[in-house]
């Protein structure tokens, strides 16, 4: 899983069914510093998680699919958590 | 999922007898704020995409499960496309924006 932070949204009409119902966020991945960390990615949420906010993802597809509670559905990414800290031992 | 702008079509007459009838599309994925990010793929066509919409698609087996039950043996496929998009710096994507 990782941390990222929920940026934006994203709004289809024509797309696969499973996706129907579901929301699907923009996240920019981020080092636990809050460091910027590679390319957006799109995830669904499961958790009610909001722009602006710090949460985990599951970049995997079964993860992701089951998040969704669909069978066969073709997704690869998930919110799963909104993270409330996070502590370092450095 | 990934952002992307369709920049092409791929036509393959000799292939996995499995790809028979599905488009095959060459993406650009794009970060949140519209820029290219990264090389551009083929990936297999679901939703009737076309080239120069938005896109998202999803990568890995996933990207052949609405082919079910066909196994197509793909690594990427285009899932939806986007009508818009907006990020908390903007609005990222509105059809005005097509090119």
């Amino acid at each position: 899983m990782i941390l990222a932070r929920v940026v934006g949204e994203v709004v289809s009409t024509q797309k696969r069914p499973q996706f129907e119902g579901a929301k699907l966020l923009i996240l920019q991945p981020e080092m636990p510093s809050g460091m910027k960390s590679g390319n957006s990615l799109l995830a669904i949420d499961s958790v009610g998680a909001g722009r602006g906010e710090l949460v985990i993802a599951v970049l995997e597809g079964r993860a992701a699919g089951e998040a969704l509670g669909k069978k066969l559905s073709p997704v690869d990414a998930a919110i799963v958590g909104i993270v409330d800290a996070v502590d370092l031992a450095e | 999922m990934q952002l992307a702008r369709v920049i092409g079509d791929v036509v393959a007459t000799q292939k996995d007898p499995a790809f028979s009838g599905v488009r095959l599309l060459v993406l650009q994925p794009v970060n949140a704020d519209g820029q290219d990010a990264g090389r551009p793929l083929v990936a297999v066509d679901s939703v009737g995409a076309g080239v120069g919409e938005r896109v998202f698609f999803v990568r890995g087996k996933e990207a052949s499960f609405p082919f079910h039950p066909t196994e197509v043996p793909t690594d990427a496929g285009v899932v939806g496309i986007i009508d818009h998009w907006s990020t908390v710096e903007g609005p990222g994507f509105s059809p005005g924006d097509r090119r």
